[in-house]
């Protein structure tokens, strides 16, 4: 395949690399990927439009947005929170907190999802404070939104990490000797500089939450209309043997990733670009 | 560069560190240990009988198969697919890298779907494939299959930023000394990505075993035959057997935590923390 290469190295192997990954992504990803809008593309216009304007499916679009969006601002909030204090304080347990960080992405999400649950219903660990204050967490759409931020904690502090890591404090200081105060210095000075990370890992946080099924489907309670996000509903479809609603609602959530997918990539590629001042 | 890290000076500064550590306790803590608590609630005796049911045994001998069929596959696939993109500089390089990345961002709900519209009965693979009598959805194929789909960036996600980094000088000056493509892979490559490899097969492994949705979309949920543990956990949960749905749930936290230790001590081993940002890895 020498039309492709644009630049030589002895190196053997690429057409068997080359065509063997193409063949892999081709038949793992790709034609599946193909297959479902082949299949969406069979129905009318107005067929797609009817299963998606239906107010089931309404109510879903809704409960998930909502609920995605919560999730992905809780877990900017903590996230920030845990990435500071593990880039910038010694303290006993640093490490530990450091490893269970990343406990969400090695759990298994219906373990996650079952173990929420229990913990947040009425006669929970927690649910029992909660109850007492007057909220209800477990099968509503704050439980959604929990289940949600759990799975998806990791992204953020993973993102910012790094990027705080690489700030040393002497521009901290710099605006400190200059008078402000720690609150401006925090948002004018540091906030600015994570902004990128902050919104890349923010962005990938909501892209997992709109998409996540096990985790929540344990705590949603799962009632049309009211706690019933859209994954669920793709799979009731399908439970139905309903293939062309089904398909209708995941190719919304399919484009809704893909465009998110996509989105993020361009907008990290042209930062990383501007940041190293090509 | 100097040490960041400095110990809390002013009160505010331990604020901050108990705020953190309440989140870590609430969010992360108590939930694992509620999942250990409520397996133990009724005793071992109740623990044991449902470790030992048949439906338990059945589960985890095909979760353990499932795993066991996606690793590999996706192990030779990501060793191929970071070969490819770090080696050479070709066309549709980005594209390529990208296009990997989309496993990451589709709800495994949707991924099984797709699955289940084209290598289902009522579609002409799937057909052909009935033909010749072999069963793809709901069965050991399909699931493995989704499987596989699922897993597939993780190898390749860790591996192509450490190529990347390390270059290819040593490969070529094997080259150019006489060694066969074959023995600069197996002699200069290998060594040097042997930690992210197996770091790569660690997080592999966890998904595999742990994957829920996709996996529920094609396997039809039929009892005995087509469950893996976390399919397990749902069921018991459903049929009002918290018990036994805990201790599912306790087998997988399990093999969570020792992804953790493992992932832990792969990273402090290398410096792969420094080489390559983390964010890709759900």
């Amino acid at each position: 395949m020498p039309i492709l290469r644009t630049q030589h190295t002895v190196l053997p192997g690429f057409t068997l690399s080359f065509a063997l990954s193409v063949l892999f992504i081709c038949l793992v990803i790709l034609v599946p990927l193909s297959g479902l809008a082949i299949h969406v593309s069979q129905m009318s216009w107005a067929q797609y439009w009817a299963v998606i304007t239906d107010p089931r499916s309404l109510a879903s679009f809704r409960v998930t947005l909502l609920a995605a969006a919560g999730a992905s601002l809780i877990n900017a909030v903590v996230g920030m929170l845990l990435a500071w204090v593990l880039t910038r304080y010694r303290f006993p347990g640093r490490r530990l907190m450091d490893a269970l960080v990343d406990l969400p992405f090695a759990l298994p999400t219906a373990v996650a999802g079952l173990t929420l649950s229990a913990l947040f219903a009425g006669n929970g660990w927690l649910g029992q404070w909660f109850e007492a204050a007057g909220i209800q967490v477990a099968y509503t759409p704050i439980g959604i939104m929990i289940a949600m931020s759990f799975t998806s904690l990791p992204f953020v502090v993973r993102a910012v990490q790094p990027v705080l890591e690489d700030l040393t404090p002497d521009v901290e200081e710099a605006a400190a000797t200059l008078g402000a105060t720690p609150m401006a210095t925090f948002f004018t000075v540091i906030l600015a500089q994570l902004l990128p990370a902050l919104l890349t890992g923010t962005a990938l946080a909501f892209t997992r939450s709109l998409g996540e099924y096990g985790a929540v489907i344990f705590i949603a309670g799962n009632m049309p209309f009211e706690t019933e996000i859209l994954s669920l509903l793709v799979n009731i479809r399908l439970d139905e043997f309903d293939y062309a609603a089904a398909s209708a609602l995941a190719s919304v959530i399919l484009i809704a990733s893909l465009v998110m997918l996509f989105g993020i990539q361009l907008v990290q590629s042209r930062l990383t670009r501007r940041w190293k001042g090509h | 560069m100097a040490d960041i890290h400095q110990r809390p000076r002013h009160w505010h500064q331990w604020l901050l560190i108990l705020a953190a550590f309440a989140a870590v306790i609430m969010l992360l803590v108590l939930p694992l240990l509620l999942i250990f608590f409520e397996a133990f609630d009724q005793g071992w005796a109740m623990v044991q009988q449902n470790l030992t049911s048949p439906d338990m045994i059945g589960a985890i001998k095909l979760t353990l198969v499932v795993a066991a069929i996606t690793v590999p596959v996706n192990l030779a696939f990501g060793i191929l697919l970071a070969w490819c993109v770090t080696r050479y500089e070709f066309r549709g390089r980005k594209l390529l890298s990208t296009l990997i990345d989309i496993p990451f961002a589709m709800s495994p709900v949707v991924a099984g779907l797709c699955y289940l519209v084209v290598y289902g009965a009522q579609s002409a693979v799937g057909n052909w494939f009935s033909g010749i009598g072999i069963q793809l959805m709901f069965a050991l194929p399909g699931m493995v299959m989704v499987t596989v789909f699922v897993t597939c960036p993780y190898v390749a996600r860790v591996l192509i930023p450490l190529m990347e980094s390390q270059g290819q000088h040593e490969e070529e000056a094997a080259i150019t000394l006489g060694a066969s493509g074959w023995q600069a892979f197996w002699y200069v490559t290998l060594p040097k990505i042997r930690w992210a490899l197996l770091y790569g097969v660690v997080l592999t492994n966890a998904r595999a075993v742990g994957e829920f949705g996709a996996v529920s979309v094609v396997s039809g949920l039929i009892r005995g035959e087509t469950l893996t543990l976390p399919l397990l956990v749902q069921m018991w949960n459903h049929d009002y057997n918290t018990v036994g749905a805990f201790t599912a749930a306790a087998l997988l936290a399990a093999m969570a935590l020792v992804t953790l230790l493992l992932k832990t001590v792969l990273e402090w081993s290398t410096e792969l923390k420094n080489g390559q940002p983390e964010q890709d890895s759900p």
